[in-house]
């Protein structure tokens, strides 16, 4: 069983196993650190960095829903500059290898987080959360519309020195996330997220206004996964070539199999962080688990298998 | 840490249920204002998240290995299910977690007010507080006499006991913080422990103001997480600095300088908070 190889490549980066952590959902690093190595983890994914710092949205930030969560903390952080002070120094020392998430308000904030976190030492990818509203445009977010969405991309590529891959977050809500992952990659993405939490909104028992402070949330947790798992198969069934890192719902080592199975070359672990802290790392024994008793050698080798004809079980 | 744990025993407490989990490992690590962060549902439970109780006794060990003990009221199906679990059912543990209650290092006065369920971290502290020659009193309310924890166990714990009910049922009429601004005087009282909800937090750290003793403040924020990842449990607080940040119950806290805890802006955003949105921005 030890004897399964759990490498995996995403947009030219070879990772040790296909489990990261999602962004937000790994605090600094030193949170998680306390209950496993996060240096064993395929990446750490850091909270969505942005230029200043951000207090953060009104409570309540946080309601349980079925199978799931609905939350809005409202990238709450210290900004960029602390962000590459002390969180970012910290993973590298820990030899992390770091996927920094960025978000900006407009284009020429992505653009100064692409440049300063590209040129920073301990990144190993940037990840560009789109989920977040356009000042530019009405207040839409930039993952809502291909074409917005495909304009960061290419501020952020043209930013980021080479060599170090961006990955663009999808949101599922959309007309056809098949078209946002078509105008990014075209754009410049490496690989794709998908995909971010999804909105929604609980009204109070009680009180019978909305439940969170910022009214509207995103919908998170195992809710999600058949969500994640189908717009992953969609993507990949149209850009096959394009690597895909799958998220939503993932607290099992079959959940990381069945989003590999769909297309996607590695997975990310988000709120069921917060239900176990040693969820990523019993994610990695449990895919090897997997793996192993259906005599998978290669994790590799069933990245999208779901989609062959060929019918002979895995 | 995580744990897994098991149910040794759920008795109810007036209108509170006190449980004993068989966790070990948990109780060598604990500290009084510490707590711990239970899964509840079992394997099958569609409730994602933990609930976080405060702790009430750690044992390290015993017949059955280390415990930890907890005292809540049933607020929600999560609570209801610990509630009636059985012996023997399996509870996941992680913890202990949190900053726990700063100690004084002289043997000064200290006074220690709870409220209701709120009560129960208060005792491992006045044993804490006892072993390090402090002169201990102890303030228990509750809105009715139901709802009061560890008035009898108070006797042993204190010097002095006061208890307090709303309705007037047990003890004197009123509410915990009501009878403190004498009670502080007359013990010349050096520190104030507080735990309980919001409003008498904020009376006890402000009647330790008017005394001018220190407060030490546990706080009963809704977590998800409870280590320090998800930042939904936070709280504005004035740092060292002068600065207001939005601070982590679970990690931060949840004992907390009364005085540093800006207690009328907890639940928003205070717009001088570092980070705030500012007035005009773009966000």
């Amino acid at each position: 069983m030890s004897d399964v190889d759990l490498t995996t490549t995403v947009a030219g980066l070879t990772l040790p196993n296909p489990v990261m952590t999602a962004a937000g959902c790994a605090g600094t690093g030193k949170e998680l650190d306390q209950f496993f190595d996060v240096s064993e983890l395929g990446a750490v994914v850091t909270r969505t960095v942005t230029l200043d710092p951000v207090a953060g949205a009104p409570m309540p930030r946080m309601t349980a829903t079925p199978s799931g969560m609905l939350s809005a903390v409202g990238l709450q952080g210290p900004g960029l500059q602390g962000f590459l002070a002390t969180e970012l120094p910290w993973l590298a020392q820990r030899r992390a290898r770091a996927v920094v998430s960025i978000a900006g308000a407009t284009l020429g904030e992505y653009g100064e987080l692409a440049r300063r976190v590209g040129n920073s030492p301990g990144v190993t990818a940037v990840e560009v959360n789109l989920a977040i509203a356009n000042g530019d445009n009405r207040g839409r977010d930039f993952a809502s519309e291909p074409y917005q969405a495909a304009k960061v991309l290419e501020v952020v590529r043209r930013d980021v020195p080479r060599g170090i891959p961006v990955l663009a977050k999808l949101s599922a809500d959309v007309d056809d996330i098949v078209d946002v992952a078509r105008a990014v990659t075209k754009a410049g993405a490496d690989a794709l997220v998908m995909i971010n939490a999804v909105r929604g909104m609980a009204i109070d028992p009680r009180t019978l206004r909305p439940t969170l402070g910022a009214v509207t949330g995103g919908l998170s947790g195992p809710a999600l996964h058949p969500l994640a798992v189908r717009c992953v198969w969609d993507v990949h069934e149209a850009l096959p070539e394009v690597p895909v890192i799958g998220v939503g719902g993932v607290r099992t080592g079959y959940d990381a199999l069945e989003l590999i199975l769909a297309g996607a070359s590695a997975v990310q672990v988000g709120t069921a962080v917060f239900a176990d802290p040693t969820t990523p790392m019993r994610v990695v024994a449990d895919l090897r688990h997997e793996l192993a008793r259906r005599d998978i050698a290669c994790v590799a080798d069933v990245v999208g298998r779901a989609h062959h004809q060929e019918g002979d079980r895995p | 840490m995580r744990v897994a744990g098991e149910v040794l025993s759920v008795k109810r407490v007036g209108a509170h249920h006190h449980l004993t989990l068989v966790a070990p490992g948990v109780a060598e690590r604990f500290r009084p204002g510490g707590f711990v962060a239970l899964g509840v549902g079992g394997p099958l439970s569609e409730s994602l998240l933990r609930r976080t109780f405060s702790i009430y006794r750690a044992r390290p060990t015993g017949a059955y290995g280390g415990t930890v003990e907890v005292v809540f009221p049933v607020t929600d199906p999560g609570t209801e299910w610990l509630a009636r679990a059985a012996a023997g059912t399996a509870v996941d543990v992680v913890g202990p977690l949190g900053r726990p209650y700063a100690l004084p290092k002289e043997p000064v006065a200290c006074t220690l007010v709870g409220s209701g369920h709120g009560s129960a971290p208060l005792f491992g502290l006045a044993e804490r507080l006892r072993e390090r020659g402090c002169g201990v009193h102890m303030v228990l309310g509750a809105t009715t006499g139901a709802e009061l924890f560890g008035a009898l166990e108070a006797k042993r714990a204190a010097k002095t006991v006061v208890v307090t009910t709303e309705d007037g049922s047990v003890g004197i009429t009123g509410r915990p913080t009501d009878v403190l601004p004498e009670l502080l005087s007359r013990t010349a009282t050096d520190v104030v422990y507080a735990s309980g909800p919001t409003p008498m937090l904020h009376a006890a750290a402000l009647a330790a103001e008017a005394h001018g003793a220190w407060s030490q403040t546990a706080v009963e924020q809704e977590m998800a997480c409870g280590t320090g990842i998800c930042l939904t449990c936070v709280l504005p607080v004035v740092g060292e600095d002068g600065v207001t940040r939005m601070v982590r119950a679970c990690t931060e806290g949840p004992v907390f300088r009364g005085d540093r805890v800006r207690w009328g802006d907890i639940g928003s955003v205070p717009e001088d908070a570092w980070g705030a949105p500012r007035v005009g921005g773009p966000r």
